[in-house]
């Protein structure tokens, strides 16, 4: 269950391009089609589901504090995190490397349709920023963090193939000629993003079960508290001191 | 300015306006739209640019005779996370509570296209000391921006800048809140940041017409 609420949050609640503008450049720059969108969109996704297992084993088995214990006792104490942006920026750099020699190899129409995008997603902050949120958001298991590469992939997908197919139907209209290009991809952009912001509600069922029982324990605790003290009061007036009390902490 | 020639005061203005690195090259947007609900975050950000580019730009210049064009992207990376460390290291120390803001976008200066883009664009073909200025005036130009967008957001979404209220008190309703005037809450969320760049493109290619693109 925590692997499907995972996918489904980091393709739409947690979008990497909508929520937390990771990839924009590569995502303005390659947008103007959607043949060249759909490819750099596959590789983003092979890539984040390469590199972000690979870099939490990392972080769990070297970087972390306390992480080097395996070695032996005496490594417990050592915390390596401050080198966690050279480590996973290395891994990175090596494992497109990597990936792009093999699918020279195996793949050659691949590669061509690739193109320059393979050696240009090192630099991309959607690769670099899925490792460093899979770290701080200490997601827990190898199996989850292949989740979330993989998910968080297919979010930054969606959102280069939706303003590509948008921008190509936009070129037959008339954007006023300041705005035409660049900048009416921004505002469509933000637009987008204002729309995904409508998924929020999609994993939070059942948090209200808990407001309501929160509620009557509140007010029962109230009228024990008063009716303990001993002072005689009628019910109705702790009704209203319980039902203020309400009302000040639900604002 | 007695001590640049003009061809290098021109290095530090163009990006400032007609080379803007953000709304003209289309670099280092990633960052200028996250961090900017709060005008002391986008300050923070442009300083800690301003110093990784400056030194950066450097360093690269000063090895662009030495590193092997096969392993230069490599090279450059490293120099950069060794300079993002360093900041990072800093702001924890430093300014907790705003490292804690910035989060993961401190790291996001090392794939900061504007960084790789002029290391590949002029460090590694000029000299150092020309290097030293591009790097400082592409690195005024994104502040410019984000320094925009951060006053506008804070400024129309709380009601404060760099955390003091100037617009009255919301709750005691005095100043401009007297009249019915609220805080915007819209313009802390990710999205009108997109907005906000896209009308300062506006502006500036209505103000440029060399700019403007033809689709």
């Amino acid at each position: 269950m925590e692997h499907v609420e995972l996918f489904f949050k980091s393709i739409f609640i947690d979008n990497m391009v909508f929520a937390t503008f990771l990839g924009m450049c590569s995502y303005l720059a390659v947008s103007k089609k959607v043949s060249t969108a759909v490819g750099l969109g596959a590789a983003v996704i092979f890539v984040l589901a390469i590199t972000v297992p690979l870099n939490w084993l990392l972080d769990q088995y070297i970087l972390q504090e306390g992480a080097l214990k395996w070695l032996g006792p005496e490594y417990a104490s050592y915390d390596l995190s401050f080198l966690s942006f050279i480590m996973f920026i290395a891994t990175i750099a090596t494992m497109v490397q990597l990936v792009e020699i093999i699918v020279e190899k195996f793949s050659p129409s691949l590669y061509n349709s690739l193109g320059i995008f393979l050696p240009l997603i090192a630099v991309n902050c959607a690769i670099l920023g899925g490792s460093l949120f899979m770290q701080s958001r200490e997601i827990a298991s190898l199996g989850l963090a292949l989740n979330y590469g993989v998910s968080s992939g297919i979010g930054w997908f969606l959102a280069i193939l939706a303003i590509a197919a948008i921008r190509e139907k936009i070129r037959y209209s008339n954007v006023p000629a300041p705005l035409r290009g660049l900048g009416i991809t921004f505002i469509i952009t933000g637009l987008m993003a204002i729309g995904f912001m409508s998924f929020g509600g999609m994993l939070t069922g059942g948090d209200e079960e808990a407001k309501d029982t929160t509620e009557t324990v509140l007010v029962k605790d109230i009228e024990e508290a008063v009716t303990s003290t001993g002072v005689e009061q009628s019910s109705e007036e702790i009704k209203e001191l319980a039902n203020n009390t309400k009302t000040i902490i639900e604002e | 300015m007695g001590l640049l020639s003009k061809k290098d005061t021109n290095l530090i203005l163009d990006p400032l306006a007609d080379n803007n690195p953000i709304t003209i090259q289309v670099l280092g947007i990633c960052s200028a739209l996250a961090i900017t609900a709060e005008l002391e975050a986008s300050i923070v950000m442009s300083i800690s640019v301003l110093f990784v580019l400056g030194v950066g730009n450097v360093v690269i210049s000063l090895l662009r005779n030495i590193i092997p064009s096969k392993i230069r992207i490599i090279v450059q990376l490293v120099v950069v996370a060794a300079l993002v460390i360093i900041v990072d290291l800093v702001l924890k120390a430093f300014a907790y509570e705003l490292s804690k803001t910035l989060s993961v976008f401190v790291g996001l200066i090392i794939t900061n296209c504007i960084i790789m883009g002029r290391f590949e664009a002029f460090a590694l073909g000029n000299n150092p000391w020309r290097s030293f200025l591009d790097g400082i005036g592409n690195a005024l130009g994104y502040a410019a921006i984000l320094i925009i967008v951060g006053f506008f957001r804070e400024l129309l979404g709380s009601g404060t800048l760099l955390g003091i209220p100037v617009l009255g008190d919301p709750i005691e309703k005095t100043g401009l809140y007297s009249i019915g005037y609220e805080n915007n809450g819209f313009m802390l969320l990710s999205p009108m940041a997109l907005i906000v760049v896209g009308i300062i493109i506006w502006i500036q290619r209505s103000r440029n017409k060399a700019l403007i693109e033809d689709h």
